[in-house]
């Protein structure tokens, strides 16, 4: 049996190694055609059948008319916004009369610790009556943005008038307060760009951050020797340092916290790195420094190595708006490229005027700063030994701001804690302070805290009753 | 929509093309002298700061015609006004002013219903509620800010628009930035019409969610982009969309055109998706009381999920507004940053809108509010059909007081602008980046102080421009003859 099958296999190979060797039989285009090639070629042309077939993927069917129907019919939106809860019914408190040192609440007077008035500009007489003048001479709106007619000459004397004050060659007036910094940073940050950021910065710069799209690096709140490794590692790793451009943004006096930014050792630390500074004075100028020229005056700074200075003036110039000042280019620049500038309406001319006439009440009565920082330092001795609370801003600060000394643990606790202090204060001794309210969208982690915003025109005798009641309260709230 | 003719088209892009080369040319001398002039050294190892391809187009071709732009007045914006006239030293590269001002018709402020200059009813008010509220409040609105004229002027609003609730905001452009990233987030979808304004676009950014356009005024495209969205689901993970907001304009500013608001509710009925209807330049200046395009084209307010409007338009003050569902203002007033950090709108600001709705409601006991309507809806109309006659390219629908006139060419912008500035009218003239490169035009927006002989001066100057720079592209039809009905008659 097996050598049948042996000699059945020779036979075969016999036979094939014959084929192979057999003698040409044809002479095709004078090629002769062994065997052997005839088998090559058919090989070849069974691998190129085969290339030429498409491999096996499932057919991609696009969805017909009633699949998507089907899906669209399917699909439930959320709600457009979430489940209205009992904390987010609460009103706040209405006044009846001007923001001054003492307003009416429901019928009341009350002392107002809630409003930034911090010279006291509010209901000066000299003041109101340019508003007045303004009004009846150009209306209260502008009726256009800056390009196209509303350009009103009282914007550009106050542009004139708050460069002048400062020592810088030019400004640009915004027609909303925290406009001025979320527009400014896209004008001038783009992708690829570094800016190097506090931690404890405000919504509208966080904001301004997001939407320049650059690379964003937060260094530890007021700290500058994270402010010094975070800059160490941002330039270690940068590759081109003649074609990014690279900020420090920083705010003079935080809103969420009081503290103040030591800017000689920014700017020492600038120069060595080779950055540029963004600064938002909007708590600090009319207030710090000998005559209220802000940061720059206070730490004896000359005002041209800060780049970039934006200020909201809804603080200490009792008015609207706000304004930035630099160099002649960065100010050109914003005039086409800053978004909030040129696709809105431009500042109403009586608040622009109000400005102006607030610039001229600071630069004549210097002495309101050393009243303001004589009721400040008051309050902070009065206000050092509160049961339960802590105070974490600055001594020169003109808002104080009290955080809880235990924290509970979560912000929505917290929040309601302090709440109840300032309602109780509000109710029992008639006395309006604000506890610190957080947006959804804010990314800062600073602790939740009361604020108080001192005023120039604040009689001793509001800051005494004001630290007696939060003493009283806090103590049977906290304890 | 706009019809642009091919050899305009051509001469366009050529007149661009010559710009853009003697730009460049100049650019290079400029690289050159700065290689030749050694640079500062306090700048060195820093990046300039504005780099030299962004402003290009800054400091090329717009500089050249910046006296077009930005021009100062020095009275109210009301229907004559007084521009300054301002002088170069050095080519138009910076302006100086002067003492000397010159009385023009004003037809670039948005000055609808006339509330701009003083007005008899409002003023008095005004003043009266800046004496006791003072300039500003200095604070939030959520600490001490709100005063009783910031609640009342809530309801007011509600009322008028037709909503149940309102919330206020100091200014229209931080309205829209700062409320589309409350409502959405990421997993949500934005579908907004292509040529929204610059504060749509930005508040959609800053939401992070996810941003579809559709053709401009188109619903059959909007279904198509929701029907097609809703299939696929979000990019990349497939799962189904959180939420869809659709957002359109009233009228939009650079058109002049109404939005097809009956057919774009329909169709996001249909797909359960919210809409957004801003209305900054059609609250008080159109309908028959003044409601906006809901009460023009007849659609119920509550199909509308968010209506958002700003006061500087027609009411004559700063500021913005949105009006939605209780649920929808009480989540707001809880969560959105511009209302919990920025400061409250100025009393006497808002003491200028009650004043003025209540003007265009009838409620100050005259009929001066309904006088005003007809007048500028007889002045828009009467205006751009003249136009229209003439021969111009006037886009937009009746009953929209906003009507551009297309240029086309760059060269025709400042030579339009500054003839008829020499003959005491102020037109706005606009070009890019507010508008398509090509698409230059100049927009023209009527007032109800506008009185007939106004609007027949305004006429004859912009026909003679017109004629003398070449913009009437379609033909005219000739002026009527009073001769002829006469000879008829015999």
């Amino acid at each position: 049996m097996a050598s049948e099958i042996m000699n059945a296999t020779a036979n075969a190979l016999v036979w094939i190694s014959s084929a192979f060797d057999a003698p040409t039989r044809a002479v095709v285009f004078g090629v002769p055609i062994d065997g052997h090639l005839v088998v090559e070629a058919l090989l070849v042309v069974v691998i190129l059948f085969q290339l030429t077939r498409k491999s096996y993927k499932p057919p991609k069917k696009p969805l017909t008319e009633k699949e998507i129907d089907e899906l669209c019919d399917d699909w439930v939106p959320e709600p457009l916004t979430p489940q209205i809860t009992e904390e987010m019914m609460i009103e706040p408190p209405t006044l009846e009369s001007a923001a001054g040192p003492h307003a009416i609440v429901d019928g009341k007077e009350v002392v107002n610790f809630a409003s930034a008035n911090y010279l006291g500009l509010i209901g000066n007489d000299k003041v109101t009556n340019s508003c007045v003048g303004a009004m009846e001479k150009y209306g209260v709106g502008s009726c256009g943005p800056r390009g196209f007619y509303g350009t009103i000459d009282v914007h550009l004397d106050c542009e004139a008038r708050i460069s002048k004050f400062l020592g810088t060659p030019d400004s640009i007036l915004y027609s909303y307060g925290i406009s001025t910094i979320f527009s400014v940073i896209p004008a001038f940050c783009k992708k690829g760009d570094i800016i190097v950021a506090d931690e404890g910065v405000h919504w509208a710069v966080q904001n301004g951050l997001y939407l320049s799209r650059s690379t964003v690096v937060y260094f530890k709140h007021n700290d500058m020797k994270s402010l010094e490794a975070t800059l160490e590692k941002v330039t270690g790793r940068s590759k081109h340092p003649e074609k990014v451009r690279r900020y420090i943004v920083a705010e003079a006096i935080y809103q969420n916290s009081g503290q103040i930014a030591p800017l000689d050792e920014i700017v020492r630390l600038k120069e060595k790195y080779r950055f540029r500074i963004i600064l938002d004075e909007s708590h600090s100028f009319g207030v710090l420094g000998n005559s209220g020229r802000g940061l720059a005056e206070y730490c004896g700074v000359p005002i041209e190595k800060i780049d970039i200075i934006t200020a909201g003036m809804g603080n200490a110039l009792a008015t609207d708006g706000g304004f930035c000042t630099g160099s002649v280019r960065v100010v050109d620049h914003q005039r086409l490229s800053s978004s909030g500038y040129v696709f809105s309406a431009s500042l109403p001319p009586y608040l622009a005027s109000a400005a102006i006439s607030a610039v001229d009440y600071l630069e004549a009565n210097p002495s309101v700063l050393s009243n303001l920082r004589a009721s400040v330092a008051t309050l902070l001795s009065e206000l050092s030994d509160v049961p339960g609370l802590v105070i974490t801003s600055h001594t020169l600060s003109p808002i104080i701001f009290l955080k809880l000394k235990k924290s509970t643990g979560s912000d929505k606790t917290d929040m309601h804690v302090l709440d109840s202090i300032a309602n109780q204060v509000l109710k029992e001794d008639s006395v309006l302070i604000v506890s610190t309210k957080r947006s959804t969208l804010d990314k800062c982690h600073l602790p939740l805290g009361l604020r108080l915003f001192v005023s120039a025109a604040h009689s001793e005798s509001d800051l005494l009753k004001a630290a007696a009641s939060l003493k009283r309260v806090a103590g049977s709230v906290l304890s | 929509m706009v019809r642009l003719p091919y050899t305009t088209a051509l001469t366009t892009l050529f007149s661009y093309g010559l710009l853009f080369v003697f730009g460049q040319l100049r650019d290079f001398f400029r690289k050159l002298l700065g290689w030749i002039r050694k640079p500062k050294d306090q700048l060195k190892g820093y990046a300039p700061i504005c780099l030299g391809l962004e402003d290009f187009y800054v400091r090329r071709l717009y500089l050249r015609i910046q006296d077009c732009f930005g021009r100062p007045i020095a009275s109210a914006p009301d229907s004559w006004f007084d521009v300054v006239e301002r002088c170069s030293n050095d080519n138009n590269k910076t302006l100086h002013r002067t003492e000397k001002t010159s009385r023009c018709l004003n037809l670039g402020s948005y000055n609808y219903l006339g509330f701009a200059a003083a007005d008899e009813y409002c003023t008095p008010r005004v003043i009266q509620s800046l004496k006791e509220y003072s300039a500003s409040t200095c604070s939030t609105r959520v600490e001490g800010g709100t005063t009783k004229l910031h609640v009342e002027l809530e309801e007011l609003v509600a009322r008028f628009v037709g909503k149940e609730a309102a919330i206020l905001f100091g200014m229209g452009y931080v309205t829209n930035s700062a409320l589309i990233p409350c409502i959405i987030g990421k997993g949500g979808l934005i579908i907004s019409d292509s040529l929204n304004h610059n504060s749509i676009v930005n508040g959609a950014r800053g939401s992070g969610a996810t941003v579809r356009v559709f053709q401009h005024n188109t619903p059959s495209h909007l279904e198509e982009v929701l029907r097609e969205q809703i299939a696929e689901g979000q990019p990349r993970t497939h799962r189904p969309w959180k939420k869809i907001i659709v957002i359109v304009e009233g009228i939009y500013s650079m058109e002049g055109e109404l939005c097809k608001l009956p057919e774009i509710i329909a169709v996001c009925k249909k797909y359960k998706a919210y809409t957004y209807l801003d209305e900054a330049h059609s609250i008080g200046a159109v309908g028959k009381s003044g409601r906006g395009v809901c009460e023009l084209l007849g659609v119920d307010p509550a199909d509308v999920d968010i209506m958002m409007g700003t006061f500087t338009k027609s009411f004559g003050s700063c500021g913005g507004y949105i009006a939605a569902s209780k649920e929808i203002i009480q989540y707001l007033k809880f969560s959105c940053p511009a209302h919990l950090y920025a400061t409250s709108m100025s009393p006497p600001a808002v003491q200028q809108v009650i004043s003025a709705i209540k003007v265009i409601l009838g409620e100050d006991g005259s009929s001066r509010g309904a006088q005003k309507l007809a007048r500028i809806r007889e002045n828009s109309n009467f205006f751009r059909s003249e136009l229209q006659k003439m021969g111009f390219e006037v886009l937009g629908d009746n009953d929209s007081p906003v009507m551009p006139i297309m240029l086309y060419n760059p060269a025709k912008i400042p030579a339009f602008s500054r003839e008829c500035l020499q003959q005491n009218v102020a037109v706005v003239t606009v070009a890019f980046p507010a508008t398509p490169l090509l698409l230059a035009r100049a927009r023209i927006c009527i007032s109800a102080s506008h009185t007939r002989e106004d609007l027949i001066k305004a006429l004859e100057v912009i026909s003679k421009v017109g004629d003398l720079i070449g913009v009437k592209y379609f033909p005219a039809e000739p002026p009527k003859h009073l001769n002829q009905g006469h000879n008829k008659l015999e």
